[in-house]
């Protein structure tokens, strides 16, 4: 029996929560975003390539990515989120890195590193997948070689029901099986570079899923572009949008 | 099949830029099959059959030949270490910074303090990013007095100009001293505060609209005195601006 064939925001299975993005948001870093999805919103803000240290840490090869995921305190829906680093964040900062570096070219800067700082000020389910898009917005702001940019959207099933970008009321639905996908794309080459699940889905299903958010990432990867585009067209105008 | 961008677009990373095999990379473009595509945000310039990009971000790399301004960070045994604004820092070494004979063990803050800021051409970096720097050149020294001001590394062709022109009308139509180096850090000297930062201003300006059409003409009208001078060959920076282009 399907009992979840209507969304409770009225989307349709294979439509995203409205996109924004902005980029160079940050005055003092060197290249930054804003992303939000819905309710969930992402702040990135991108430093270096500088020195990195500890030493041990340097590689002699090629620069060195290093993200840091960070939910504000009272960025969750339920309890106060107790600042700092805990065990979620931490490996969400290592999927974010491990999500970007396909891209990412930083063979001309041995022993340096390019730090990325994405904040969560309110979130409401895939924000690891906001943070992903603003890291990679920030990233190309910032000036580095890259390929392409990584656009990211969750995907899922809801009692029986295939659909993207799931919200947190979608993530915590109580009847059926719920299953949560988070997939990050390179939109030039269709490469997934990040690929993780909670919950239980078939292979066709899975299947599916994927193919929905190939789509999705497309359209956010647009939102992508004309974030960074605006931010020099707005100077043509006059409008010193440039570097609030 | 074809190009798929006009020249003086903006592009970011990945965009496609031209289909087929018209058209050859160059800088801040790859080839992936048959199409060619950018990899970084920029400024596409087409000549010829080369697609290359005009990066707008992006922190300085050191590369030999520059003249840049650079601080003291620290001392070593046998030269001092300079801040460059870079992911790097540069190593002057004693027989670069003077000819005279210093002897071993000598006080090297005798020459050039900590916190103090030099204009130095760069002679060697390595694969590793090791720089070396030399004293040895004209217009090479220790500022003393004036400003110093970061702008974007990637706008410091524009503030110079074709041949030093806009950076010369800036210097003459404020009445200061300006000395842009490679790496994005600009001394600027005046007699009178006003006209310091009458030139700061005029830099930050032509920073934010280096990528628009027309700025000559526009940073003119800024600094009022009628229309920009037309440039000439001989107008070729004299003195200490010698091979700050």
């Amino acid at each position: 029996m399907m009992v979840y064939n209507k969304r409770n925001d009225g989307r349709a299975f294979d439509e995203t929560r409205d996109i924004e993005a902005k980029a160079g948001v940050i005055k003092r870093a060197d290249g930054s975003a804003y992303f939000r999805i819905g309710k969930t919103a992402a702040y990135a803000a991108v430093y270096g390539p500088r020195d990195l240290f500890p030493r041990f840490m340097q590689n002699p090869k090629r620069g060195v990515l290093r993200c840091n995921y960070n939910m504000m305190p009272f960025s969750g829906m339920g309890e106060r989120v107790r600042p700092g680093a805990n065990r979620r964040a931490k490996e969400i900062s290592m999927v974010t890195e491990k999500a970007l570096s396909p891209v990412l070219d930083l063979d001309s800067f041995p022993n340096a590193v390019v730090d990325v700082y994405i904040e969560l000020p309110q979130t409401d389910a895939g924000s690891r997948c906001a943070g992903i898009c603003a890291a990679s917005i920030a990233l190309a702001d910032a000036g580095l070689d890259m390929k392409d940019m990584v656009a990211a959207v969750s995907a899922g099933i809801v009692d029986g029901s295939v659909l993207i970008d799931l919200d947190y009321k979608e993530e915590a639905h109580e009847e059926g099986g719920v299953a949560d996908i988070p997939v990050a794309m390179i939109p030039s080459t269709g490469e997934i570079s990040l690929l993780q699940m909670d919950g239980v889905i078939s292979k066709e299903n899975l299947k599916k899923a994927i193919a929905m958010v190939k789509t999705a990432c497309i359209k956010i990867n647009e939102a992508q572009k004309k974030a960074l585009k605006d931010k020099y067209i707005c100077d043509v105008q006059n409008c010193d949008g440039d570097k609030k | 099949m074809g190009i798929e961008v006009n020249d003086k677009d903006i592009v970011v990373p990945g965009e496609l830029l031209a289909t087929g095999m018209d058209y050859v990379p160059a800088q801040g473009t790859y080839r992936i099959g048959e199409e060619i595509r950018s990899k970084k945000l920029g400024l596409v310039t087409v000549d010829g059959r080369a697609i290359k990009l005009i990066p707008l971000s992006g922190r300085y790399l050191p590369k030999r030949g520059d003249t840049i301004i650079g601080r003291v960070e620290d001392i070593a045994m046998s030269g001092w270490r300079l801040s460059i604004n870079s992911p790097y820092s540069a190593m002057l070494s004693m027989k670069d910074a003077t000819s005279e004979f210093i002897a071993r063990g000598a006080d090297l803050t005798r020459y050039y303090e900590l916190e103090d800021y030099i204009v130095a051409k760069i002679i060697n970096v390595t694969s590793q990013k090791l720089v070396d720097v030399t004293m040895k050149g004209p217009g090479l020294r220790k500022l003393s007095a004036g400003r110093i001001i970061e702008v974007n590394t990637n706008k410091v062709p524009r503030i110079i100009g074709k041949q030093g022109s806009m950076v010369s009308m800036v210097k003459t139509r404020t009445n200061t001293n300006i000395i842009v180096g490679q790496n994005g850090l600009v001394w600027i000297k005046g007699n009178d505060p006003k006209s310091e930062l009458l030139a700061i201003e005029t830099i930050r300006l032509i920073e934010k609209e280096a990528h628009l059409p027309g700025l000559t003409d526009r940073i003119a009208k800024h600094l009022g005195g009628g229309a920009a001078p037309e440039v000439r060959a001989e107008e070729n920076m004299a003195g200490e601006d010698d091979g700050l282009q």
